[in-house]
C-alpha cells in the first residue's frame, strides 16, 4: 500500500513537471530533475523525519505546492519536500542528510525574491528558515542585534525601536522579507545612499555548510582577521551555506527626517539637479526619482497631489528640526537654479507622508494598470537621461508601456514594464524588453541587478556583464564551499556555464 | 624589481613567473614576502572621476596622495580615512590606492561610515595563473554575482594582484568639531564612547588614550558636517556626556585634524620599541582585555572596538583573547608570531581552498596570511 502511494505521488510529481514544461507554464530552462532522487523520495523524507519534528517536514504535493515559487510567480515547480527547522542544529542535521543523499537544497527565507532566488526544482528540498525568528541578543552599548535569520526585516527594527534604534537596510518588502533572504541577496532599500546595503550592516553570521558543519564568521567585533569571507557570503544567493543567525549593526534613529518634492520638465534637468546636490556636499538619506508615466499612474491611484511633469525628485534629509531646515534650504536653492516646475518643502509629518504617499504606492499603482515586471539594473548616475531616452524608444518598439522609479542617488533603477499575463506572448515580449534594458545598463557602465539579485531571472544575462573567466572564478568560490554543487545549484550562473560543475553531484 | 606598465604586462609577468612573487604597491606597509618584487607603480592614473556620482576609478598603482588631492579639489574625500603606516613601520615610499584596498586599510572613521571594503565598488585583478579578471563595477549598488570585491579587499595580494579599483567617495564636511573629556578610566571612557555613538549626532570618531600627549587620559569624540550642525551637535553631545565629567569642545580645524592623524597612525608608538598589535573586539570587552594584556601602552579607537597595543616582544596578545568572546589580533609591527590571527579549522580550510583556486601555484605573497 505504501509502495502504491509512493508510486502515485511520484507519478503526480512527474505529471506536474511535464505539464509545466510542455504546456508553457515554465519557459525558464531548469535542470532536469534527477530521477534517482525522485525515486528515493520516501527514504529521503523518512530520514528527514527522523531528525525533525514530524510537522516540520512537508512532502504531500498539496502542501509543497505552497513553496513552488517565490515572488517571481511566472515560474513554478513544487519541490521534492519542504523542511521548516527551528534551530541551527536541525538545519545542520538536514544538510548532513541531504549531503549524504546527494539531494539539492534550496534555502528560503520569506519567499519574497523577485528574481526566483528560492525557486525549487522537483528533486530539491526547500529549507525554509521562516520559523527561526527569535531575537537572540540585543546590545545597545555595542550597537548590535543578533537574530535568527527567519525574522523579518521590519521586526528587527521593531525589536529595538523602543530604545530609539533601528536596522538601516529597508527593502520595500521589509514587512515580509526575512533577514536570511536579505543576506542572500545583499538587499538594499531607499535609504542606502547614506546607510549602505545589507553587507555594510552585517557584522557576523552563524552559517551551516552543506556538509552540516556549523561555523561562526565575524560577530560583535568589526572586520575579518583573515580573508573577508563574510563579504562573499553576503550576496551569494544561498549558494555557499545556510545562514541561520546574524549579527546586525543597529543605529540610533535620527532626530527627524523630512523630504522636499521637486518637479522638472526634463529628465536631464532632474539628473543635473541630483548631481549638483551631491556636489554641494549634501548627503541626503534618500533621493528618489519618478518619470512621467509613473507620476501619472501613482497620481491616479493615490491622489498624492503630484504635478503632471516629466520628472519628480523626492529628496529626504535627516537631523534636528533646525538642521533639516538648513539642509532643505540648501537643496531648494540648488533646485531653483534648475527652474523647477514644482517645489514643495515638507514642514510637518503630514506633509512628509503626503510627499511619500505616491512614491510608496508606485508599484501598486502600476499594478492597477496591468501586470508588470519590475527590473533592478544600476547605471552610473550621469547616464540617467540617455538611459531613460533609450528605454522610451524600446517601449515604442515593443509596444509595452514602462514607468521608471529610480533610487537616483545611487543609480539603482526600477523600470516597471506593463504587460498582460493573459495575452499569449506578452510575457515573453516583456522579458525580451527587460533583458534589453538590463543589457543597456551594462553597456553604459552599470550592472544587471542593484538589489534584487540574479536568481533564475537574470542568470542567462550574466554573460553580458562578465566574461567566461570572471564567471569561472566566482564558481570556483562555490566549489570551495559546496564542492558537490548541492546548494541552490541552478541559480546565478548560466546553466551552460555551471553544467560541468553541477554534473559532479550526479 | 618587476614593474609592469600595463595590465596585460602584469598578466604576462604572473603567467611567466617561475617562482614566488612579492607584491608591492608603495611598500609602506611592511609586507615584504619571499621572491621577486612585483611593483604596481607603473599602473597609475585616475580614469574616471565623477563627483556628482560619488565614484572614482583608478589604476592600482596610483599614489594615494594624487587621489586625495583630486578629491579635495572637488570637496570630497575617501571617507574610510586610510592610515599611513610609514611612521609606525619606519618605511619610505609612496602609498598606492591598490595597497590601501589590498589591505582594507581603514582609520578612525570606520566606526561610523564603514571600512575600506565598504567603499570598494569594483576591482580588476590578475590571478595567480595570469588571468585578467573583474568583479563588481563602478556603480554603488551591485549584487550581480558573488561579491569578490570584498574578498579581494583585505586579501593582501594573496588572491591576485589588483590592477584597477573603483571606489565610492563622499563629500568632505564643511567643518569638524571635537568633544574632549580628560581623566577617564579606560572602562569609563568606553562607556562614554558607547553613549556618544548611541546618540543621533553621528559621531565619526571615538578614541581614548590612557596617556595622551601630556601623559594624562584623554577621550575624543569627533563630529563633522555643516558648521551650524557641528555647533549644535557638539553642545548636544556634551549634555549627553555630562555624567562622565567636564568636557570641552575643540573647534580649531588644524588641531582636530592633527589629533585624529595621531590616532589614525598610532603616532604614540612611533618612537618606542616593541611589538605593535591591532586588536578588534566587542567594545565593552576592551578594557578587561587591556588589563590582561601586559602592554606597555594602548590606544582605543572605534569606541573601544579597536585596540592598538604596544607590547614587549615576547607577549602573545592572542592568548588573552578569550576564544568564546570573539575578536582577532594582527601583529602590525614585529616578528615571532603569525601576522594574521589564526582561523578556526573549518574557516582555515575554506580560506586555503579559495587561495588554491585563485593562486594554484601559491606564488602570490606566499604564506603571508597563513599561520
Amino acid at each position: 500500500m505504501a509502495a502504491f502511494r509512493s508510486f502515485l505521488r511520484n507519478f503526480v510529481n512527474w505529471l506536474y513537471f511535464f505539464t509545466n514544461v510542455y504546456f508553457g507554464v515554465t519557459t525558464m530552462e531548469m535542470p532536469e530533475p534527477d530521477a534517482r532522487i525522485l525515486a528515493r523520495k520516501d527514504r529521503i523524507v523518512a530520514r528527514l523525519r527522523s531528525v525533525l519534528p514530524p510537522e516540520t517536514v512537508i512532502s504531500e504535493l498539496s502542501e509543497t505546492r505552497a513553496y513552488e515559487c517565490d515572488a517571481l510567480t511566472a515560474y513554478r515547480c513544487p519541490p521534492l519536500a519542504v523542511v521548516l527547522p527551528t534551530t541551527t542544529q536541525e538545519v545542520s542535521d538536514v544538510l548532513r542528510i541531504c549531503h549524504a543523499e546527494g539531494v539539492p537544497v534550496v534555502p528560503r527565507g520569506a519567499g519574497t525574491s523577485l528574481a526566483g532566488g528560492a525557486m525549487p526544482t522537483a528533486d530539491a528540498i526547500i529549507l525554509g528558515v521562516a520559523r527561526m525568528n527569535e531575537v537572540l541578543e540585543t546590545d545597545y552599548d555595542n550597537r548590535f542585534i543578533r537574530v535568527q535569520t527567519g525574522r523579518t526585516n521590519l521586526s528587527v527594527t521593531g525589536a529595538v525601536e523602543e530604545e530609539g534604534f533601528f536596522y538601516a537596510p529597508d527593502p520595500s518588502s521589509q514587512l515580509a522579507c526575512a533577514i536570511a533572504g536579505n543576506i542572500a541577496m545583499n538587499s538594499g532599500g531607499a535609504h542606502c545612499l547614506k546607510y549602505g546595503v545589507t553587507t555594510n550592516n552585517l557584522m557576523g553570521v552563524t552559517m551551516v555548510m552543506m556538509d552540516g558543519e556549523v561555523v561562526e564568521i565575524g560577530g560583535a567585533h568589526l572586520d575579518a582577521g583573515g580573508l573577508d569571507l563574510l563579504g562573499v557570503i553576503c550576496g551569494s544567493e544561498g549558494q555557499l551555506g545556510v545562514v541561520t543567525e546574524a549579527t546586525l549593526r543597529i543605529l540610533r534613529k535620527p532626530e527627524g527626517a523630512r523630504p522636499v518634492l521637486i518637479g522638472f520638465d526634463r529628465n536631464e534637468v532632474a539628473g543635473a539637479c541630483v548631481s549638483d546636490i551631491i556636489k554641494a556636499g549634501i548627503l541626503p538619506v534618500a533621493i528618489e526619482f519618478m518619470d512621467r508615466p509613473c507620476i501619472r499612474a501613482t497620481e491616479a491611484f493615490s491622489g498624492a497631489g503630484y504635478p503632471d511633469c516629466e520628472a519628480l525628485l523626492i529628496v529626504e534629509v535627516e537631523g534636528s528640526d533646525a538642521e533639516i531646515d538648513a539642509q532643505l534650504s540648501r537643496i531648494v536653492n540648488i533646485a531653483r537654479l534648475h527652474n523647477p516646475v514644482e517645489l514643495r518643502e515638507s514642514g510637518s509629518a503630514e506633509e512628509s507622508a503626503k510627499i511619500w504617499l505616491g512614491r510608496k504606492s508606485a508599484f501598486g499603482a502600476m499594478g492597477q494598470i496591468n501586470d508588470y515586471m519590475c527590473l533592478d539594473g544600476t547605471i552610473p548616475v550621469s547616464e540617467l537621461p540617455h538611459v531613460l531616452r533609450r528605454i522610451g524608444e524600446m517601449s515604442q518598439k515593443y509596444g509595452l508601456g514602462v514607468g521608471n522609479v529610480f533610487h537616483a542617488g545611487d543609480g539603482n533603477m526600477h523600470p516597471l514594464i506593463l504587460f498582460d499575463a493573459n495575452k499569449p506572448g506578452d510575457l515573453e515580449k516583456c522579458e525580451a524588453f527587460g533583458a534589453d534594458i538590463l543589457r543597456l545598463c551594462v553597456e553604459v557602465g552599470g550592472c544587471l541587478t542593484g538589489e534584487h539579485g540574479v536568481g533564475i531571472e537574470k542568470r542567462d544575462l550574466m554573460v553580458d556583464q562578465y566574461g567566461a573567466d570572471d564567471l569561472d572564478i566566482q564558481m570556483a568560490v562555490k566549489d570551495v564551499f559546496d564542492p558537490k554543487w548541492l546548494l541552490n545549484p541552478a541559480k546565478v550562473f548560466p546553466l551552460a556555464s555551471s553544467a560541468s560543475r553541477r554534473a559532479v553531484s550526479r | 624589481m618587476l614593474i609592469p606598465k600595463t595590465e596585460s604586462e602584469l598578466a604576462q609577468i604572473i603567467a611567466d613567473a617561475e617562482g614566488p612573487l612579492s607584491i608591492q604597491g608603495g611598500g609602506t606597509r611592511g609586507m615584504q614576502c619571499a621572491g621577486s618584487v612585483l611593483n604596481t607603480r607603473g599602473l597609475s592614473g585616475v580614469s574616471i572621476y565623477e563627483p556628482g556620482a560619488l565614484t572614482l576609478v583608478a589604476q592600482a598603482g596610483t599614489p594615494l596622495a594624487e587621489i586625495e588631492a583630486m578629491l579635495a579639489a572637488e570637496g570630497q574625500r575617501l571617507a574610510f580615512e586610510p592610515m599611513d603606516h610609514s611612521g609606525l613601520l619606519n618605511t619610505t615610499g609612496t602609498p598606492t590606492i591598490g595597497g590601501v584596498v589590498a589591505g582594507n586599510i581603514s582609520g578612525p572613521r570606520r566606526i561610523s561610515v564603514g571600512a575600506c571594503r565598504d567603499f570598494c565598488l569594483g576591482v580588476r585583478f590578475v590571478d595567480g595563473t595570469g588571468r585578467v579578471l573583474k568583479n563588481g563595477g563602478r556603480v554603488m549598488k551591485n549584487v550581480t554575482g558573488y561579491d569578490l570585491v570584498k574578498l579581494m579587499s583585505g586579501s593582501w595580494g594573496t588572491l591576485g594582484v589588483l590592477s584597477e579599483v573603483s571606489l565610492k567617495v563622499l563629500p568632505a564636511p564643511e567643518k569638524s568639531g571635537m568633544v574632549v573629556i580628560h581623566g577617564l578610566t579606560d572602562a569609563g571612557a568606553v562607556q562614554a564612547m558607547s553613549r556618544a555613538l548611541g546618540t543621533p549626532y553621528e559621531v565619526t570618531g571615538a578614541a581614548h588614550a590612557p596617556q595622551g600627549s601630556d601623559g594624562q587620559p584623554i577621550t575624543m569624540l569627533r563630529i563633522e558636517g555643516f558648521e551650524e550642525s557641528v555647533t549644535y551637535r557638539a553642545k548636544a553631545l556634551q549634555k549627553v556626556l555630562s555624567e562622565f565629567g567636564e568636557s570641552s569642545v575643540e573647534l580649531d580645524q588644524d588641531r582636530i585634524a592633527s589629533q585624529w592623524r595621531w590616532v589614525r597612525d598610532a603616532k604614540a608608538f612611533h618612537d618606542h620599541d616593541g611589538h605593535v598589535w591591532r586588536i578588534s573586539v566587542k567594545p565593552s570587552d576592551a578594557p578587561r582585555l587591556v588589563r590582561s594584556l601586559d602592554a606597555k601602552a594602548v590606544l582605543y579607537d572605534w569606541g573601544g572596538g579597536l585596540i592598538w597595543a604596544l607590547t614587549a616582544v615576547d607577549v602573545d596578545v592572542r592568548a588573552s583573547l578569550e576564544k568564546d568572546r570573539g575578536g582577532h589580533a594582527t601583529l602590525v609591527r614585529g616578528e615571532g608570531f603569525a601576522r594574521f590571527h589564526p582561523e578556526i579549522p573549518p574557516i582555515a580550510k575554506v580560506s586555503r581552498g579559495i587561495r588554491a583556486k585563485f593562486d594554484p601555484r601559491g606564488i602570490l605573497n606566499a604564506g603571508m596570511m597563513e599561520a
